[in-house]
């Protein structure tokens, strides 16, 4: 059965970067939007993993907030379908992890936050120590402060709260980047195992490539805050089709075939308070024409089951 | 070895405590300060007579001078006032009011302030808009002036036998109305930065509701600033019940605090007795000072931007 529990229509966020009324009174300068997210549309299927990758500052957290209901759209919606009409349970473990924990909570009332009122203190002591065990941690943790771990443990701690609520949907944005290779490895392994006995359901963000092919069942490439390729990740990794998805893929060493052919990765990045017209990512495209410094190219479906941005790609299936 | 006593050892072995330590001025104030605690609560036991107990009172020992003075008696230390009253006893029992309303008043300015700075920095718009305009127009009048006009009123809205034992909780109400803008800014701005943190948008996610994020999350991480700024309104506040109180406007003659005390001296100051308001006048300054000093220590101990 393939149900979807998250449904993301059209999103877009805005953010106000003006400067503040009387300097911009001054100054003459106009009023000035970032639009972090921009006609973001996709589903996530109950027990899968999601992933979204791009650059820094392409909107991935910002979409992950929006999903999460932290913070409202500016466009569009995001359709959140829990289980048999119950509300969909959400956690979410954050980039940050020294914001993430209340400095002056111990960690284990933190990791507790989630676990329902009825559950009385001893079962929650145990389940607390159980969880601390879980991600790497020792039981006596729970009496320590934020203050006295490191960002990697905290990192933890903040995964081991998300998996305390038993919740439908776990965000991850960047849940490892702050963590060395071998305790990487360990906590993925983990969330993986965890899926794979719970159902669980996961929307992760990452940049790094490896972690991200290890993870997920569908992938999307984000760049300026749309999405300009998604699909099933095998797909993507063996036939990138996007040029920035190919660029991209090819930032990553290709252990398998070393002597591809592969093009620089150009530098400048445009600023998102001052998008490209057209498709955002011509200034860096090979592939670049006329039409594309024009027309912002809409995510439209391929025979293959991806969905690509593009005007340069064509519908056959690039082999 | 039990929770408590690792407790109690982390405390002293804690950064603070060791700072403390390598602080003379602020260990020499916190002494001053203990002491001066100690016998205004301990008033009662510890003073050598009972001013305030007509019936022991007499009338002969009136103007009496210090009693390394000629003419003073060593059953009077610090000599007498005009109606007999000890003044070392005096003081005591005055530092006990001074303190009693500083403590209760800097409490009443604490609580109205935090709560009111937790409403703005939470909802913000024009809640926050209203609360700290009403601030700004408050901190555009001096304290006293505040604490005059709230006095005026109770004046104007007590019957007169009233007015007596009200004094009390009037003199506080007055002087702890007239400060809680500079904790409401403080703790508004905490309440900003704390709301917009990883940790609240957590117990959101966990259907914790407002209130309990507003006072289990948030308020335990805006009080460090509030501590500091209690401590050193304690001072502020002292002071102004002895302004109050010296003008006629703060705690009666029968239970005069040091202000009070000052201002019956103040009188006979011309015609000599001057240890009548000089004595209690020191008592004032020495614990404005030693909160002050503690006050200002703890902010620079507490705040590492400073240091
Ligand atoms: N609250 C905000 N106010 C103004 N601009 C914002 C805000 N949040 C995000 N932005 C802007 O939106 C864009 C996307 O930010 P976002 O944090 O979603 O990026 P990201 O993909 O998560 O980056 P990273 O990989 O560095 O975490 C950035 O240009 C950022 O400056
Ligand atoms: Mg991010």
């Amino acid at each position: 059965m393939v149900a979807v529990i998250v449904s993301a229509r059209d999103l877009g966020r805005s953010f106000d970067a003006s400067a503040p009324l009387i300097q911009r009174l001054l100054t003459r300068a106009p009023r000035l939007t970032v639009r972090a997210v921009d006609g973001v549309s996709f589903d996530v299927t109950e027990g899968t993993t999601f992933a979204i990758v791009g650059e820094s500052g392409c909107g991935k957290s910002t979409v992950t907030r929006l999903v999460a209901g932290l913070d409202t759209p500016t466009d569009g919606e995001v359709q959140r379908l829990g289980r048999m009409g119950q509300p969909l349970r959400t956690q979410m473990v954050f980039q940050d992890p020294v914001g993430s924990l209340n400095p002056r909570w111990r960690v284990g009332r933190s990791i507790a936050e989630p676990m329902p009122l009825s559950m009385d203190a001893a079962a929650r002591f145990a389940r607390v120590s159980e969880l601390l065990e879980t991600v790497g941690l020792v039981a006596a943790d729970v009496a320590k402060f934020p203050h006295e771990f490191s960002g990697g443990q905290r990192q933890r701690i903040a995964i081991a709260r998300a998996l305390a609520a038993e919740a439908d949907l776990l965000l991850l944005d960047e849940p490892t980047s702050a963590l060395d290779v071998s305790v990487q490895a360990q906590v993925l392994n983990l969330l993986k195992d965890l899926q794979e006995r719970l159902g669980l359901t996961y929307l992760f963000i990452s940049h790094n490539l490896a972690v991200v092919r290890f993870m997920a069942d569908r992938l999307a490439i984000m760049y300026l805050g749309r999405l300009v390729e998604e699909g099933p990740a095998e797909r993507l990794f063996q036939a990138p089709a996007h040029p920035y998805t190919r660029q991209l893929l090819d930032t990553v060493p290709d252990v398998a075939n070393p002597r591809r052919n592969r093009e620089p990765l150009a530098i400048d990045i445009p600023s998102p308070l001052n998008l490209p017209p057209g498709c955002t990512f011509h200034p860096r495209c090979p592939l670049a024409t006329d039409l594309c410094r024009r027309v912002v190219p809409e995510l439209r479906s391929r025979p293959d089951g991806t969905r690509i941005a593009c005007h340069a790609v064509t519908d056959e299936v690039v082999s | 070895m039990t929770p408590g006593s690792s407790y109690l050892r982390r405390m002293l072995d804690s950064d603070l405590i060791w700072q403390f330590r390598q602080a003379p001025a602020a260990m020499l104030a916190a002494a001053v300060l203990v002491l001066m605690m100690i016998c205004a609560v301990a008033a009662p036991l510890i003073a050598p007579h009972t001013p305030f107990d007509p019936g022991t009172l007499n009338l002969m020992d009136s103007r009496l001078p210090p009693a390394w003075v000629d003419g003073g008696s060593a059953t009077y230390l610090l000599g007498t006032d005009e109606q007999g009253r000890d003044v070392l006893s005096t003081i005591f029992y005055g530092m006990r009011i001074s303190l009693a309303v500083g403590v209760a008043a800097v409490l009443l300015s604490v609580t109205i302030g935090v709560t009111l700075g937790l409403i703005a920095g939470w909802f913000g718009g024009w809640i926050d808009a209203v609360i700290m305009r009403m601030g700004d127009v408050q901190l555009s009048f001096p304290t006293i002036m505040i604490a005059f006009f709230i006095d005026g009123i109770a004046k104007a809205v007590m019957p007169p036998d009233l007015r007596e034992m009200t004094r009390f909780s009037v003199v506080i109400l007055a002087i702890g109305l007239a400060d809680w803008v500079q904790f409401a800014r403080t703790v508004r701005a905490a309440t900003m930065i704390e709301k917009n943190k990883d940790y609240t948008a957590a117990a959101r996610l966990s259907q914790v509701s407002s209130l309990k994020i507003v006072f289990a999350h948030i308020l335990p991480n805006t009080l460090g600033p509030v501590i500091i700024l209690a401590t050193l309104g304690l001072g502020v506040a002292i002071l102004t019940e002895a302004i109050l109180s010296f003008l006629g406007l703060g705690m009666p003659p029968t239970q005069p605090s040091l202000g009070a005390l000052i201002r019956v001296g103040n009188d006979l100051l011309l015609s000599g007795e001057w240890w009548i308001s000089m004595f209690p006048g020191l008592a004032l300054v020495l614990l404005v000072l030693s909160v002050n000093i503690f006050g200002d220590w703890l902010r620079n101990a507490l705040n590492p931007r400073l240091k």
